[in-house]
Protein backbone atom coordinates (compact mmCIF):
# COMPACT_ATOMS: atom_id res chain seq x y z
CA UNK A 1 0.00 0.00 0.00
CA UNK A 2 1.83 3.37 -0.95
CA UNK A 3 -0.58 5.41 1.41
CA UNK A 4 1.31 3.49 4.68
CA UNK A 5 3.97 5.26 3.31
CA UNK A 6 2.76 8.86 2.51
CA UNK A 7 0.71 9.00 5.71
CA UNK A 8 3.23 7.43 9.08
CA UNK A 9 0.47 7.81 11.42
CA UNK A 10 -1.85 5.61 9.61
CA UNK A 11 0.75 3.22 9.15
CA UNK A 12 1.76 3.37 12.89
CA UNK A 13 -2.34 2.72 13.45
CA UNK A 14 -2.13 -0.87 11.48
CA UNK A 15 1.25 -1.82 13.06
CA UNK A 16 -0.40 -1.40 16.46
CA UNK A 17 -3.63 -3.18 15.47
CA UNK A 18 -1.49 -5.96 13.95
CA UNK A 19 0.49 -6.53 17.37
CA UNK A 20 -2.52 -6.34 19.50
CA UNK A 21 -4.01 -9.48 17.16
CA UNK A 22 -0.66 -10.84 17.39
CA UNK A 23 -0.53 -11.18 21.23
CA UNK A 24 -4.24 -11.97 21.04
CA UNK A 25 -3.88 -14.95 18.71
CA UNK A 26 -2.27 -17.91 21.43
CA UNK A 27 -4.83 -17.07 24.08
CA UNK A 28 -7.85 -16.64 21.40
CA UNK A 29 -6.47 -19.93 19.57
CA UNK A 30 -6.59 -21.99 22.68
CA UNK A 31 -10.85 -20.68 24.10
CA UNK A 32 -11.95 -20.66 20.42
CA UNK A 33 -10.45 -24.24 19.84
CA UNK A 34 -11.64 -25.94 23.07
CA UNK A 35 -14.57 -23.83 24.07
CA UNK A 36 -16.51 -21.79 21.15
CA UNK A 37 -16.15 -24.24 18.79
CA UNK A 38 -16.96 -27.33 20.81
CA UNK A 39 -19.97 -25.28 21.54
CA UNK A 40 -21.00 -24.60 18.55
CA UNK A 41 -20.53 -27.97 17.40
CA UNK A 42 -22.81 -29.11 20.25
CA UNK A 43 -25.49 -26.44 19.20
CA UNK A 44 -25.22 -28.11 15.47
CA UNK A 45 -25.47 -31.55 17.06
CA UNK A 46 -28.74 -30.60 18.79
CA UNK A 47 -30.57 -30.18 16.06
CA UNK A 48 -29.40 -33.29 13.99
CA UNK A 49 -30.36 -36.94 13.77
CA UNK A 50 -29.40 -39.64 11.23
CA UNK A 51 -27.89 -36.83 8.99
CA UNK A 52 -30.72 -34.54 8.72
CA UNK A 53 -32.22 -31.88 10.48
CA UNK A 54 -34.80 -32.47 13.67
CA UNK A 55 -35.95 -30.71 16.63
CA UNK A 56 -36.48 -34.03 18.39
CA UNK A 57 -33.92 -33.64 20.92
CA UNK A 58 -36.18 -30.11 22.13
CA UNK A 59 -39.48 -32.14 21.68
CA UNK A 60 -37.91 -34.16 24.91
CA UNK A 61 -38.27 -31.34 27.02
CA UNK A 62 -41.94 -30.86 26.52
CA UNK A 63 -42.48 -35.16 25.99
CA UNK A 64 -40.57 -36.60 28.78
CA UNK A 65 -41.12 -35.69 32.50
CA UNK A 66 -37.36 -36.18 33.28
CA UNK A 67 -36.11 -33.70 31.37
CA UNK A 68 -38.34 -30.53 32.45
CA UNK A 69 -38.74 -31.77 35.86
CA UNK A 70 -34.64 -31.72 36.23
CA UNK A 71 -34.92 -28.21 35.26
CA UNK A 72 -37.51 -27.24 37.65
CA UNK A 73 -35.49 -28.72 40.74
CA UNK A 74 -31.86 -27.49 39.14
CA UNK A 75 -33.62 -23.92 39.03
CA UNK A 76 -35.78 -24.58 42.66
CA UNK A 77 -32.21 -25.33 44.06
CA UNK A 78 -30.22 -22.17 42.59
CA UNK A 79 -33.67 -20.09 44.35
CA UNK A 80 -32.65 -21.58 47.73
CA UNK A 81 -28.69 -21.45 47.60
CA UNK A 82 -29.03 -17.65 46.19
CA UNK A 83 -31.45 -16.89 49.03
CA UNK A 84 -29.49 -18.55 52.23
CA UNK A 85 -26.45 -17.63 50.74
CA UNK A 86 -27.96 -13.62 50.57
CA UNK A 87 -29.07 -14.09 54.00
CA UNK A 88 -26.05 -15.46 55.37
CA UNK A 89 -23.51 -13.25 53.23
CA UNK A 90 -25.04 -9.52 53.40
CA UNK A 91 -24.19 -9.11 57.07
CA UNK A 92 -20.71 -10.73 56.57
CA UNK A 93 -19.97 -8.30 54.13
CA UNK A 94 -21.76 -5.67 56.01
CA UNK A 95 -19.57 -6.23 58.88
CA UNK A 96 -16.53 -6.41 57.37
CA UNK A 97 -17.41 -3.44 55.10
CA UNK A 98 -17.77 -1.24 58.64
CA UNK A 99 -15.24 -2.62 60.77
CA UNK A 100 -11.07 -1.46 61.61
CA UNK A 101 -9.18 -2.27 58.83
CA UNK A 102 -7.72 -5.03 60.98
CA UNK A 103 -11.14 -6.76 61.39
CA UNK A 104 -11.75 -6.35 57.91
CA UNK A 105 -8.84 -7.97 56.36
CA UNK A 106 -9.36 -11.15 58.92
CA UNK A 107 -13.37 -11.33 58.07
CA UNK A 108 -12.10 -11.29 54.53
CA UNK A 109 -9.04 -13.78 54.96
CA UNK A 110 -12.03 -16.02 56.50
CA UNK A 111 -14.25 -15.78 53.22
CA UNK A 112 -11.10 -16.46 50.50
CA UNK A 113 -9.39 -18.99 52.20
CA UNK A 114 -12.64 -21.63 52.07
CA UNK A 115 -12.98 -19.75 48.56
CA UNK A 116 -9.15 -21.13 47.38
CA UNK A 117 -9.65 -24.80 48.99
CA UNK A 118 -10.67 -27.12 46.41
CA UNK A 119 -14.42 -27.54 46.01
CA UNK A 120 -13.97 -31.76 46.66
CA UNK A 121 -12.36 -31.00 49.85
CA UNK A 122 -15.21 -28.77 51.00
CA UNK A 123 -18.16 -31.51 49.53
CA UNK A 124 -15.41 -34.43 51.42
CA UNK A 125 -15.93 -32.30 54.86
CA UNK A 126 -19.67 -31.80 54.58
CA UNK A 127 -19.95 -36.09 53.70
CA UNK A 128 -17.97 -36.50 57.20
CA UNK A 129 -20.30 -33.98 59.04
CA UNK A 130 -23.22 -34.51 58.29
CA UNK A 131 -22.98 -38.82 57.84
CA UNK A 132 -25.04 -40.89 59.93
CA UNK A 133 -22.54 -41.44 62.86
CA UNK A 134 -20.72 -37.94 61.76
CA UNK A 135 -19.93 -34.77 64.20
CA UNK A 136 -23.50 -33.17 63.65
CA UNK A 137 -25.84 -36.05 64.41
CA UNK A 138 -23.28 -36.72 67.18
CA UNK A 139 -23.70 -33.53 69.04
CA UNK A 140 -27.39 -33.18 68.44
CA UNK A 141 -27.64 -37.27 69.97
CA UNK A 142 -25.20 -36.10 72.83
CA UNK A 143 -27.04 -32.63 73.53
CA UNK A 144 -30.42 -34.37 73.69
CA UNK A 145 -32.05 -32.87 71.13
CA UNK A 146 -33.14 -35.65 68.59
CA UNK A 147 -33.35 -39.04 69.40
CA UNK A 148 -32.11 -40.78 66.82
CA UNK A 149 -29.56 -39.69 63.87
CA UNK A 150 -30.85 -37.30 61.43
CA UNK A 151 -30.45 -37.73 57.65
CA UNK A 152 -28.70 -35.08 56.96
CA UNK A 153 -26.82 -36.45 54.18
CA UNK A 154 -27.70 -37.99 50.35
CA UNK A 155 -30.71 -35.69 50.10
CA UNK A 156 -31.39 -32.05 49.16
CA UNK A 157 -30.63 -30.86 52.13
CA UNK A 158 -26.93 -32.01 52.44
CA UNK A 159 -26.50 -30.88 48.69
CA UNK A 160 -27.76 -27.01 49.47
CA UNK A 161 -25.44 -26.96 52.84
CA UNK A 162 -22.11 -27.89 50.65
CA UNK A 163 -23.36 -25.77 47.89
CA UNK A 164 -24.04 -22.74 50.00
CA UNK A 165 -20.99 -23.43 52.10
CA UNK A 166 -19.06 -23.25 48.88
CA UNK A 167 -20.82 -20.43 46.71
CA UNK A 168 -21.06 -17.96 49.78
CA UNK A 169 -17.49 -16.15 48.82
CA UNK A 170 -19.12 -15.39 45.17
CA UNK A 171 -21.85 -13.65 47.50
CA UNK A 172 -19.67 -12.06 50.13
CA UNK A 173 -16.79 -10.28 47.54
CA UNK A 174 -18.92 -8.56 45.27
CA UNK A 175 -21.06 -7.24 48.42
CA UNK A 176 -17.91 -6.43 49.79
CA UNK A 177 -16.55 -4.67 46.98
CA UNK A 178 -19.49 -2.76 46.25
CA UNK A 179 -20.33 -1.55 50.19
CA UNK A 180 -16.42 0.03 50.96
CA UNK A 181 -17.36 2.02 48.09
CA UNK A 182 -20.42 3.73 50.01
CA UNK A 183 -19.05 7.17 51.60
CA UNK A 184 -20.04 7.12 56.02
CA UNK A 185 -20.45 10.20 55.54
CA UNK A 186 -24.03 9.30 53.89
CA UNK A 187 -25.45 7.39 56.56
CA UNK A 188 -24.02 9.81 58.54
CA UNK A 189 -25.96 12.27 56.93
CA UNK A 190 -29.31 10.38 57.47
CA UNK A 191 -28.89 9.88 61.26
CA UNK A 192 -27.67 13.51 61.69
CA UNK A 193 -31.35 13.97 59.83
CA UNK A 194 -32.99 12.42 62.54
CA UNK A 195 -33.33 8.84 60.64
CA UNK A 196 -33.11 5.80 63.40
CA UNK A 197 -30.50 2.88 62.06
CA UNK A 198 -33.23 1.24 60.62
CA UNK A 199 -34.44 4.01 59.04
CA UNK A 200 -31.09 4.80 57.57
CA UNK A 201 -30.04 1.91 56.44
CA UNK A 202 -33.22 0.95 54.49
CA UNK A 203 -33.48 4.22 52.53
CA UNK A 204 -29.73 5.01 52.32
CA UNK A 205 -27.35 1.89 52.95
CA UNK A 206 -29.28 -0.79 51.24
CA UNK A 207 -30.37 0.54 47.91
CA UNK A 208 -26.49 1.93 47.71
CA UNK A 209 -25.64 -2.00 48.00
CA UNK A 210 -28.30 -3.10 45.31
CA UNK A 211 -25.50 -3.42 42.14
CA UNK A 212 -23.16 -5.69 44.67
CA UNK A 213 -26.69 -7.99 45.43
CA UNK A 214 -27.53 -8.08 41.98
CA UNK A 215 -24.10 -9.17 41.18
CA UNK A 216 -23.47 -11.69 44.22
CA UNK A 217 -26.84 -13.01 43.10
CA UNK A 218 -26.18 -13.70 39.39
CA UNK A 219 -23.03 -15.45 40.25
CA UNK A 220 -24.26 -17.63 43.14
CA UNK A 221 -27.45 -18.15 40.66
CA UNK A 222 -25.53 -19.25 37.33
CA UNK A 223 -22.76 -21.01 39.47
CA UNK A 224 -25.25 -23.29 40.88
CA UNK A 225 -27.47 -24.02 37.99
CA UNK A 226 -24.17 -25.78 36.50
CA UNK A 227 -23.26 -27.52 39.80
CA UNK A 228 -21.61 -31.19 39.42
CA UNK A 229 -19.72 -32.23 42.38
CA UNK A 230 -22.36 -31.52 45.07
CA UNK A 231 -25.13 -33.02 44.02
CA UNK A 232 -23.12 -35.70 42.47
CA UNK A 233 -21.43 -36.70 45.62
CA UNK A 234 -24.02 -35.54 48.35
CA UNK A 235 -27.47 -36.21 46.64
CA UNK A 236 -27.55 -39.52 47.14
CA UNK A 237 -28.78 -39.99 43.57
CA UNK A 238 -32.10 -37.94 45.16
CA UNK A 239 -30.86 -34.73 44.62
CA UNK A 240 -30.85 -35.12 40.11
CA UNK A 241 -29.47 -31.80 38.81
CA UNK A 242 -28.85 -30.44 34.54
CA UNK A 243 -25.13 -31.21 34.80
CA UNK A 244 -26.27 -34.69 36.19
CA UNK A 245 -28.87 -35.44 33.09
CA UNK A 246 -25.72 -33.86 30.70
CA UNK A 247 -23.43 -36.45 32.08
CA UNK A 248 -25.63 -39.34 32.63
CA UNK A 249 -26.82 -39.00 28.68
CA UNK A 250 -22.80 -39.23 27.84
CA UNK A 251 -21.40 -41.46 30.15
CA UNK A 252 -24.36 -44.24 30.93
CA UNK A 253 -26.58 -43.78 27.35
CA UNK A 254 -24.17 -42.43 25.17
CA UNK A 255 -27.03 -39.60 24.32
CA UNK A 256 -24.95 -36.58 22.23
CA UNK A 257 -28.50 -35.42 20.28
CA UNK A 258 -29.92 -35.22 24.31
CA UNK A 259 -27.29 -34.26 25.90
CA UNK A 260 -26.56 -31.24 23.35
CA UNK A 261 -29.74 -29.92 23.43
CA UNK A 262 -29.60 -29.64 27.67
CA UNK A 263 -26.26 -28.35 27.10
CA UNK A 264 -27.61 -25.48 24.84
CA UNK A 265 -30.86 -24.68 26.99
CA UNK A 266 -29.16 -24.81 30.02
CA UNK A 267 -26.66 -22.56 28.47
CA UNK A 268 -28.86 -20.34 27.21
CA UNK A 269 -30.72 -19.82 30.31
CA UNK A 270 -26.82 -18.70 32.07
CA UNK A 271 -26.71 -16.00 29.03
CA UNK A 272 -30.24 -14.88 29.51
CA UNK A 273 -29.73 -14.17 32.88
CA UNK A 274 -26.60 -12.47 32.62
CA UNK A 275 -28.10 -10.02 29.93
CA UNK A 276 -30.56 -9.47 32.36
CA UNK A 277 -28.35 -8.58 35.10
CA UNK A 278 -26.38 -6.00 32.83
CA UNK A 279 -28.96 -3.94 32.51
CA UNK A 280 -28.66 -3.45 36.27
CA UNK A 281 -24.42 -3.86 36.76
CA UNK A 282 -22.64 -4.38 33.38
CA UNK A 283 -21.06 -7.91 32.80
CA UNK A 284 -17.41 -6.35 33.41
CA UNK A 285 -18.40 -5.50 36.77
CA UNK A 286 -19.97 -8.55 37.78
CA UNK A 287 -17.07 -10.46 37.22
CA UNK A 288 -14.35 -8.17 37.92
CA UNK A 289 -15.77 -8.00 41.23
CA UNK A 290 -14.57 -11.47 41.83
CA UNK B 1 -26.72 -1.72 71.21
CA UNK B 2 -27.90 -4.99 71.42
CA UNK B 3 -28.06 -5.41 67.87
CA UNK B 4 -24.63 -4.43 66.83
CA UNK B 5 -23.82 -7.60 69.21
CA UNK B 6 -26.72 -10.13 67.53
CA UNK B 7 -25.51 -9.13 64.07
CA UNK B 8 -21.68 -9.90 65.42
CA UNK B 9 -22.63 -12.96 66.60
CA UNK B 10 -24.56 -14.05 63.77
CA UNK B 11 -21.22 -13.01 61.40
CA UNK B 12 -18.95 -14.82 64.02
CA UNK B 13 -21.56 -17.74 63.12
CA UNK B 14 -21.14 -17.64 59.50
CA UNK B 15 -17.33 -17.32 59.56
CA UNK B 16 -17.39 -20.67 62.16
CA UNK B 17 -19.66 -22.08 59.56
CA UNK B 18 -17.30 -21.25 56.93
CA UNK B 19 -13.83 -22.24 58.43
CA UNK B 20 -15.12 -25.56 60.66
CA UNK B 21 -15.62 -28.17 57.13
CA UNK B 22 -11.85 -27.50 56.41
CA UNK B 23 -10.54 -27.36 59.46
CA UNK B 24 -11.96 -30.74 60.41
CA UNK B 25 -10.06 -32.83 57.85
CA UNK B 26 -6.83 -32.15 59.80
CA UNK B 27 -7.81 -34.22 63.02
CA UNK B 28 -9.27 -36.50 60.80
CA UNK B 29 -6.76 -37.77 58.40
CA UNK B 30 -4.44 -37.93 61.72
CA UNK B 31 -7.07 -40.44 63.07
CA UNK B 32 -6.01 -44.12 63.72
CA UNK B 33 -9.52 -45.67 62.96
CA UNK B 34 -10.59 -46.47 59.92
CA UNK B 35 -13.88 -45.07 60.50
CA UNK B 36 -14.29 -41.55 60.79
CA UNK B 37 -15.41 -40.86 64.53
CA UNK B 38 -14.70 -37.54 65.95
CA UNK B 39 -12.66 -37.07 67.45
CA UNK B 40 -10.66 -39.86 66.55
CA UNK B 41 -10.51 -42.58 68.99
CA UNK B 42 -6.61 -43.17 68.26
CA UNK B 43 -4.17 -41.29 66.56
CA UNK B 44 -1.54 -42.23 63.93
CA UNK B 45 -0.23 -41.35 60.31
CA UNK B 46 -1.57 -44.84 58.66
CA UNK B 47 -3.62 -42.78 56.20
CA UNK B 48 -0.75 -40.59 55.07
CA UNK B 49 1.39 -43.84 55.18
CA UNK B 50 -0.94 -45.45 52.93
CA UNK B 51 -1.24 -42.18 50.26
CA UNK B 52 3.09 -42.11 50.16
CA UNK B 53 2.91 -46.36 49.59
CA UNK B 54 0.22 -46.38 46.81
CA UNK B 55 1.75 -46.39 43.46
CA UNK B 56 -1.51 -45.20 41.87
CA UNK B 57 -1.97 -42.01 44.60
CA UNK B 58 1.68 -40.92 43.48
CA UNK B 59 1.30 -41.35 39.89
CA UNK B 60 -2.02 -38.94 40.08
CA UNK B 61 -0.25 -36.96 41.99
CA UNK B 62 2.60 -36.28 39.73
CA UNK B 63 0.06 -35.87 36.95
CA UNK B 64 -1.49 -33.55 38.88
CA UNK B 65 1.41 -31.60 39.57
CA UNK B 66 3.02 -31.32 36.43
CA UNK B 67 -0.22 -30.57 34.99
CA UNK B 68 -1.19 -27.44 36.79
CA UNK B 69 2.31 -25.97 37.21
CA UNK B 70 2.89 -26.40 33.17
CA UNK B 71 -0.66 -25.18 32.56
CA UNK B 72 -0.41 -22.44 34.58
CA UNK B 73 3.20 -21.29 33.45
CA UNK B 74 1.39 -21.35 30.05
CA UNK B 75 -1.30 -19.61 31.10
CA UNK B 76 0.54 -17.15 32.64
CA UNK B 77 2.82 -16.19 28.98
CA UNK B 78 -0.55 -16.54 27.25
CA UNK B 79 -2.58 -14.11 29.80
CA UNK B 80 -0.39 -11.82 29.75
CA UNK B 81 -0.42 -10.55 26.22
CA UNK B 82 -3.42 -10.85 26.12
CA UNK B 83 -3.95 -8.44 28.80
CA UNK B 84 -1.07 -6.06 27.31
CA UNK B 85 -3.06 -6.38 23.90
CA UNK B 86 -6.29 -5.40 25.34
CA UNK B 87 -5.07 -2.40 27.41
CA UNK B 88 -3.74 -1.32 24.44
CA UNK B 89 -6.65 -0.95 22.18
CA UNK B 90 -9.82 0.33 22.98
CA UNK B 91 -12.06 -0.76 19.91
CA UNK B 92 -15.09 -2.30 20.15
CA UNK B 93 -13.97 -5.27 18.50
CA UNK B 94 -11.35 -5.96 21.06
CA UNK B 95 -13.53 -4.79 23.62
CA UNK B 96 -15.81 -8.23 22.38
CA UNK B 97 -12.92 -10.14 22.69
CA UNK B 98 -12.19 -9.98 25.92
CA UNK B 99 -16.07 -11.00 26.64
CA UNK B 100 -14.66 -14.03 24.77
CA UNK B 101 -11.65 -14.29 27.18
CA UNK B 102 -13.85 -14.48 29.72
CA UNK B 103 -16.42 -17.03 28.79
CA UNK B 104 -14.19 -20.27 30.66
CA UNK B 105 -15.44 -18.50 33.49
CA UNK B 106 -19.51 -18.29 32.29
CA UNK B 107 -19.98 -20.93 30.48
CA UNK B 108 -20.98 -23.60 33.23
CA UNK B 109 -18.03 -26.63 33.79
CA UNK B 110 -19.88 -29.51 32.49
CA UNK B 111 -20.94 -28.32 29.43
CA UNK B 112 -16.94 -27.03 29.13
CA UNK B 113 -16.24 -30.81 30.09
CA UNK B 114 -18.54 -32.17 27.66
CA UNK B 115 -17.72 -30.11 25.08
CA UNK B 116 -13.64 -30.45 25.45
CA UNK B 117 -14.13 -34.34 25.50
CA UNK B 118 -15.91 -33.40 21.88
CA UNK B 119 -12.66 -32.16 20.93
CA UNK B 120 -10.39 -34.50 22.03
CA UNK B 121 -12.27 -37.55 21.14
CA UNK B 122 -11.51 -36.39 17.22
CA UNK B 123 -8.45 -34.99 17.64
CA UNK B 124 -6.80 -37.87 19.97
CA UNK B 125 -6.19 -35.90 22.75
CA UNK B 126 -8.34 -37.99 25.54
CA UNK B 127 -6.37 -39.67 28.29
CA UNK B 128 -3.20 -37.37 27.79
CA UNK B 129 -0.81 -35.00 29.35
CA UNK B 130 -1.49 -32.34 26.69
CA UNK B 131 -4.85 -32.63 27.17
CA UNK B 132 -5.61 -32.13 30.28
CA UNK B 133 -2.50 -29.20 30.21
CA UNK B 134 -4.41 -27.57 27.25
CA UNK B 135 -7.91 -27.36 29.08
CA UNK B 136 -6.01 -26.33 32.08
CA UNK B 137 -4.79 -23.19 29.92
CA UNK B 138 -8.14 -22.36 29.01
CA UNK B 139 -9.73 -22.83 32.39
CA UNK B 140 -6.81 -20.62 33.58
CA UNK B 141 -6.89 -17.47 31.13
CA UNK B 142 -9.34 -15.31 32.76
CA UNK B 143 -7.91 -15.47 35.61
CA UNK B 144 -4.50 -14.37 34.47
CA UNK B 145 -6.13 -12.10 32.08
CA UNK B 146 -8.07 -9.83 35.16
CA UNK B 147 -4.88 -9.47 37.72
CA UNK B 148 -2.63 -8.42 34.62
CA UNK B 149 -5.18 -5.87 33.80
CA UNK B 150 -5.72 -4.77 36.97
CA UNK B 151 -1.33 -4.06 37.49
CA UNK B 152 -2.10 -2.60 33.62
CA UNK B 153 -4.32 -0.16 34.59
CA UNK B 154 -2.12 1.44 37.32
CA UNK B 155 0.72 1.59 35.26
CA UNK B 156 1.72 4.93 33.33
CA UNK B 157 2.11 4.11 29.62
CA UNK B 158 4.44 7.10 29.44
CA UNK B 159 6.79 5.11 30.36
CA UNK B 160 6.99 2.99 27.67
CA UNK B 161 6.91 6.02 25.37
CA UNK B 162 9.69 7.42 26.98
CA UNK B 163 11.85 4.40 26.97
CA UNK B 164 10.70 3.91 23.17
CA UNK B 165 12.27 7.55 22.26
CA UNK B 166 15.19 6.62 23.90
CA UNK B 167 15.76 4.60 21.15
CA UNK B 168 14.92 0.63 22.69
CA UNK B 169 12.55 -1.11 21.23
CA UNK B 170 9.32 -2.78 22.50
CA UNK B 171 9.64 -5.85 23.60
CA UNK B 172 12.97 -5.03 25.18
CA UNK B 173 11.10 -2.12 26.74
CA UNK B 174 8.33 -4.59 27.67
CA UNK B 175 10.79 -6.93 29.41
CA UNK B 176 12.83 -3.84 31.37
CA UNK B 177 10.24 -1.18 31.84
CA UNK B 178 6.63 -2.85 31.95
CA UNK B 179 7.36 -6.45 33.17
CA UNK B 180 9.21 -5.51 36.37
CA UNK B 181 6.31 -2.88 37.32
CA UNK B 182 3.58 -4.90 36.82
CA UNK B 183 5.22 -8.55 37.92
CA UNK B 184 3.15 -8.43 41.48
CA UNK B 185 -0.20 -8.73 39.24
CA UNK B 186 1.38 -11.62 36.92
CA UNK B 187 2.43 -13.56 40.11
CA UNK B 188 -1.45 -13.45 41.31
CA UNK B 189 -2.34 -14.67 38.06
CA UNK B 190 0.21 -17.39 37.84
CA UNK B 191 -0.92 -18.59 41.16
CA UNK B 192 -4.52 -18.44 40.80
CA UNK B 193 -4.08 -20.26 37.63
CA UNK B 194 -1.88 -22.64 39.32
CA UNK B 195 -4.51 -23.49 42.01
CA UNK B 196 -7.56 -23.71 39.82
CA UNK B 197 -5.39 -26.20 37.66
CA UNK B 198 -5.03 -27.90 40.66
CA UNK B 199 -8.58 -28.27 41.83
CA UNK B 200 -10.02 -28.88 38.87
CA UNK B 201 -12.33 -31.60 38.83
CA UNK B 202 -14.88 -32.04 36.35
CA UNK B 203 -13.07 -31.07 33.22
CA UNK B 204 -10.34 -34.30 34.57
CA UNK B 205 -13.45 -36.61 35.04
CA UNK B 206 -14.11 -36.20 31.09
CA UNK B 207 -10.82 -36.33 29.70
CA UNK B 208 -8.47 -37.92 31.53
CA UNK B 209 -7.92 -41.66 32.00
CA UNK B 210 -5.76 -44.35 32.10
CA UNK B 211 -2.16 -43.83 32.95
CA UNK B 212 -2.89 -39.66 33.21
CA UNK B 213 -5.88 -39.45 36.04
CA UNK B 214 -5.60 -36.10 38.07
CA UNK B 215 -5.36 -36.80 41.72
CA UNK B 216 -9.30 -34.96 41.71
CA UNK B 217 -10.21 -37.45 39.84
CA UNK B 218 -8.91 -40.70 41.38
CA UNK B 219 -10.91 -38.67 44.57
CA UNK B 220 -13.86 -38.06 42.97
CA UNK B 221 -14.07 -41.28 42.06
CA UNK B 222 -13.15 -43.20 45.00
CA UNK B 223 -15.83 -40.91 47.52
CA UNK B 224 -18.50 -42.04 45.29
CA UNK B 225 -17.68 -45.85 46.28
CA UNK B 226 -16.68 -45.15 50.47
CA UNK B 227 -15.24 -42.69 52.40
CA UNK B 228 -11.59 -43.85 52.94
CA UNK B 229 -9.51 -41.49 55.27
CA UNK B 230 -7.15 -41.43 53.05
CA UNK B 231 -8.98 -38.76 51.29
CA UNK B 232 -8.73 -36.76 54.57
CA UNK B 233 -4.80 -37.34 54.40
CA UNK B 234 -4.81 -36.08 50.99
CA UNK B 235 -7.29 -33.23 51.36
CA UNK B 236 -5.16 -32.15 53.95
CA UNK B 237 -2.38 -32.04 52.25
CA UNK B 238 -4.43 -29.81 49.00
CA UNK B 239 -5.51 -27.61 51.94
CA UNK B 240 -1.79 -26.81 52.85
CA UNK B 241 -1.05 -26.19 49.33
CA UNK B 242 -4.29 -23.67 48.97
CA UNK B 243 -3.50 -22.18 52.46
CA UNK B 244 0.36 -21.78 50.92
CA UNK B 245 -0.71 -20.14 47.86
CA UNK B 246 -3.68 -17.92 49.41
CA UNK B 247 -0.36 -16.37 52.13
CA UNK B 248 1.64 -16.09 49.18
CA UNK B 249 -0.91 -13.88 47.37
CA UNK B 250 -1.73 -11.66 49.95
CA UNK B 251 2.38 -11.54 50.80
CA UNK B 252 2.86 -10.41 46.96
CA UNK B 253 -0.43 -7.92 47.19
CA UNK B 254 1.54 -6.44 50.92
CA UNK B 255 4.61 -6.28 48.48
CA UNK B 256 2.70 -4.17 45.43
CA UNK B 257 1.29 -1.83 47.80
CA UNK B 258 4.64 -1.18 49.46
CA UNK B 259 6.07 -0.45 46.30
CA UNK B 260 3.50 2.00 45.40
Amino acid sequence: MSTSSVNPSLAHQRRERRLVLLLLAPALAVVGGLLIVPLCWLAWQSVRQDGGFTLAHYARFLTDDVYWMTFLQTFRMAFIVTAAALILGYPVAYVAAGASRRWSLFILAMVVLPFWTSVLVRAYAWLILLQRRGLVNTALTELGLVDAPLTLVNNEFGTIVATVHILLPFMVLPLYATMQKIPPELTMAGSSLGGTPLHVFLRVFLPLSMPGVVAGMVLVFVLTLGFYITPELLGGGRTYMVSMLVSRNIEVYNEWGAASSISVVLLACVFFIFRLASFVIPFERIMGAR
Amino acid sequence: MASTILLRTFVGLVLLWLIIPIVIIVPMSFSGARFLAFPPPSWSLRWYEAYLASPAWMQATRVSLIVAVSSAVIATVMGTAAAYALNLASSRLVRSLQLVLMLPLVVPIVITAVGVFLVYANVGLLATMTGLILANVMLGLPYVITSVLVGLRKFDPAQEMVSRSLGMNRLRTFFIVTLPQIRPSVITGLLFAFISALDETVVALFISGGQYQTLTKRMFTALRDEIDPTIAAISTLLTAVSFLVVMLVALNARGERGRA
